[in-house]
């Protein structure tokens, strides 16, 4: 089922008379292809959950359509649309057994969409199989674990076969060894499902790993919408490039003098057709390499192995943050006995961004130094 | 080696002290149990001695070597004790059923509706709370009076059908329910009287249960409205049947006979007790942490 929003906006009234509304959700239009997994993606508070609200019909836009393939459901409540919820924190009701819970959404349907008996229990049995719990269905939900109890929840979410599912945190309360398998789990469900998935999460890495599409947002406002490798490699703004990676990207004081990048008063790039201003400099920790004579000049801090590759804490007085990390491949060698360390930097891993209105700047790039 | 501490003697007179410990609370339990007791015991004793051997006693005995249930055939054929039993029944269960629709209604419109004015509505129930009840029995009374409902079970049930106290209970218990359940729900295809039912009501079963049994206990009890209320027969409840009894049944002086009508009213309060005792404990220590 194909989601598009259009214009998109909801307001909340402020606490008090004289406080201005806010508004969480700003004049949103995206179009969510059939069949994809799709992450909302930002800090808390950027109205990622209004939105997945807004969706599943439990609150109403302020302005703007929601359209589920043909049909606009914007004036529809939650119990019509046909959408599938997973809650932050499962929402199971606790007096029913896991079978019950799942069995909940079918026993309300009504008028020609409404089972026989064994009709239930077989589409019952069916999603929690999909999801691996049909072992445990005469258990009450206190007496499954955390990722259990996210199971039923997700059984309970498909089983009435929903147009939609959405997905609220839906990691966000399991271990970190846990979430990782359940968001396998989560993608490998949705494959076989084919349900277009919409999850809202504020890990960068969760939604980078399993989504088709991911949508930053910031302030009720949509910032960049693209494959999760594109919008890394392509961020919009300081914002998006700040947002996504770990370990965060690198942001630098730097100006744009006659064709070339400083930083400090390093050149590090020959740069082509961006006239001459100051602006921050983004590098992503793996833009950089490690070199006797390279253009970068840092304070060493320090060098953590990780085994697969060493990520080297360095100091810059033209740093915005407070130290430098960069990621180097386990081969190459780190002298620790040195003060400083030297880098060149890779072109591709390098964005600018403009100083007042934080948009990227595209430069095109004759040479690394 | 003559130095080395003397566990057995510290472990013997550790249990000497906790045995005098024991005894003595058992001893205070004790005594406070016949304090409670006595009186339902001396209940008992009088409703099944025969008058004449009652009023020879110049000092009452604390025993009986002649019991007789004669008091109790006199209790049911003598006097219309079975039809006050009858309308108070009635009387009971239907207060106690209207009661229950009335206060999840109201509770849930409080704890989960939005409307205008909710909170000043709830501020209102609240503050009556605080009038006490014998200053709004005169104005009920004259309500009552003036709808031309006494000698009715309309009259009698109406003023208690509703408690500001239970729909204040009701509504921190459904409030104490995440709002998370409430949204999956309305993503289950439930309509609002549907989660009450299947999801909130199943959930707050302890509460419920618990102003049930106090709200059968109140009505049982209840003397001064069905007093002001009635004063046809045939609408007496065992309260104040009892003092009809007293008066121009059996006499002031046939005291066993009257015990023996006590003691018929009181069963099924104290069976209602034995049964739901926990419940009842954990509803009254609940609601008096939270009133």
């Amino acid at each position: 089922m194909k989601v598009v929003l259009q214009n998109l906006t909801k307001k909340f009234p402020g606490r008090s008379k004289n406080d201005k509304e806010v508004t969480a959700v700003n004049d949103f239009n995206f179009e969510i292809p059939d069949g994809r997994l799709i992450g909302l993606l930002g800090p808390s508070g950027c109205g990622k959950s209004t939105t997945l609200h807004l969706l599943s019909g439990l609150q109403k836009p302020t302005s703007g359509r929601i359209f589920f393939g043909e049909d606009d459901v914007t004036g529809l409540p939650a119990e019509k649309r046909g959408v599938g919820v997973v809650f932050q924190n499962y929402a199971l009701y606790p007096h029913l057994t896991v079978k019950q819970n799942i069995l909940f959404p079918l026993q309300n349907l009504k008028g020609a969409d409404k089972l026989s008996r064994s009709e239930m229990l077989e589409k019952a049995y069916e999603a929690a199989k999909l999801v691996q719990i049909d072992e445990l269905m005469d258990r009450k939900p206190s007496e499954l674990s955390g990722g259990q109890q996210q199971r039923v929840a997700i059984a309970r979410a498909l089983v009435k076969r929903p147009r939609v599912l959405l997905l609220d945190e839906p990691l966000s309360n399991l271990d970190a060894r846990l979430r990782l398998q359940t968001r396998e789990e989560i993608r490998r469900i949705q494959k076989e499902t084919q349900i277009t998935t919409i999850f809202v999460t504020h890990d960068q890495e969760e939604a980078m790993s399993i989504s088709d599409m991911i949508v930053v947002m910031k302030l009720g406002v949509i910032q960049q919408i693209g494959k999760p490798q594109e919008v890394y490699d392509d961020p919009v703004n300081l914002f998006v490039a700040k947002f996504l990676g770990t370990p965060p990207i690198n942001v630098f004081d730097g100006k744009v003098r006659d064709g070339k990048l400083y930083i400090g008063d390093e050149a590090v790039l020959d740069i082509r057709d961006v006239p001459d201003q100051e602006v921050y400099v983004g590098i992503r920790p793996e833009g950089f390499v490690l070199c006797e004579t390279g253009s970068l000049c840092c304070k060493l801090g320090g060098v953590e192995v990780m085994g697969r590759d060493i990520s080297v804490v360095s100091t810059n007085q033209s740093s915005v943050g407070p130290t430098i990390r960069s990621i180097i491949s386990a081969e190459s060698k780190v002298d620790t006995g040195k003060a400083e360390v030297r880098f060149n930097v890779k072109p591709n891993k390098v964005f600018i961004f403009n100083r007042e209105t934080e948009e990227r700047i595209c430069f095109r790039c004759s040479s690394a130094m | 080696m003559g130095k080395q501490v003397d566990f057995e003697k510290i472990e013997k007179s550790d249990r000497t002290r906790r045995t005098a410990i024991r005894i003595v609370t058992y001893v205070m339990l004790t005594f406070w149990a016949v304090v409670v007791l006595f009186p339902f015991y001396w209940m008992v004793l009088t409703s099944v001695k025969s008058y004449s051997a009652y009023n020879s006693e110049y000092i009452p005995k604390l025993f009986t070597l002649s019991p007789t249930l004669q008091n109790y055939v006199d209790a049911f054929t003598a006097v219309p004790l079975a039809r006050y039993f009858m309308n108070t029944l009635v009387f009971t269960v239907v207060t106690t059923a209207i009661m229950l629709v009335v206060t999840i209604l109201a509770a849930f419109a409080f704890a989960r509706l939005e409307f205008r004015g909710k909170h000043i509505a709830f501020t209102a129930f609240l503050s009556l709370m605080m009038i006490p009840n014998e200053l709004v029995i005169i104005t009920n009374y004259v309500t009552i009076t003036n709808l031309d409902l006494r000698n009715t079970f309309s009259g009698l049930i109406l003023p208690s059908v509703t408690s500001v106290f239970y729909i204040y209970l009701l509504k921190e218990n459904f409030e104490q329910v995440p709002d998370q359940l409430y949204y999956a729900a309305k993503v289950d295809g439930t309509s609002d009287l549907k989660y009450l039912l299947k999801v909130l009501m199943p959930i707050c079963k302890p509460t419920l249960i618990t102003i049930t049994i106090l709200k059968v206990i109140e009505c049982w009890n209840s003397y001064v409205w069905p007093r002001l209320i009635t004063d046809d027969e045939a609408y007496f409840l065992v309260s104040n049947g009892i003092q009809e009894i007293r008066e121009n049944g059996f006499g002031r002086e046939n005291i066993p006979a009257m015990m023996a009508a006590v003691v018929v009213i009181s069963i099924p309060l104290i069976v209602l007790f034995l049964i739901f005792r926990r419940k009842i404990m954990a509803g009254v220590a609940r609601g008096g942490t939270k009133g």
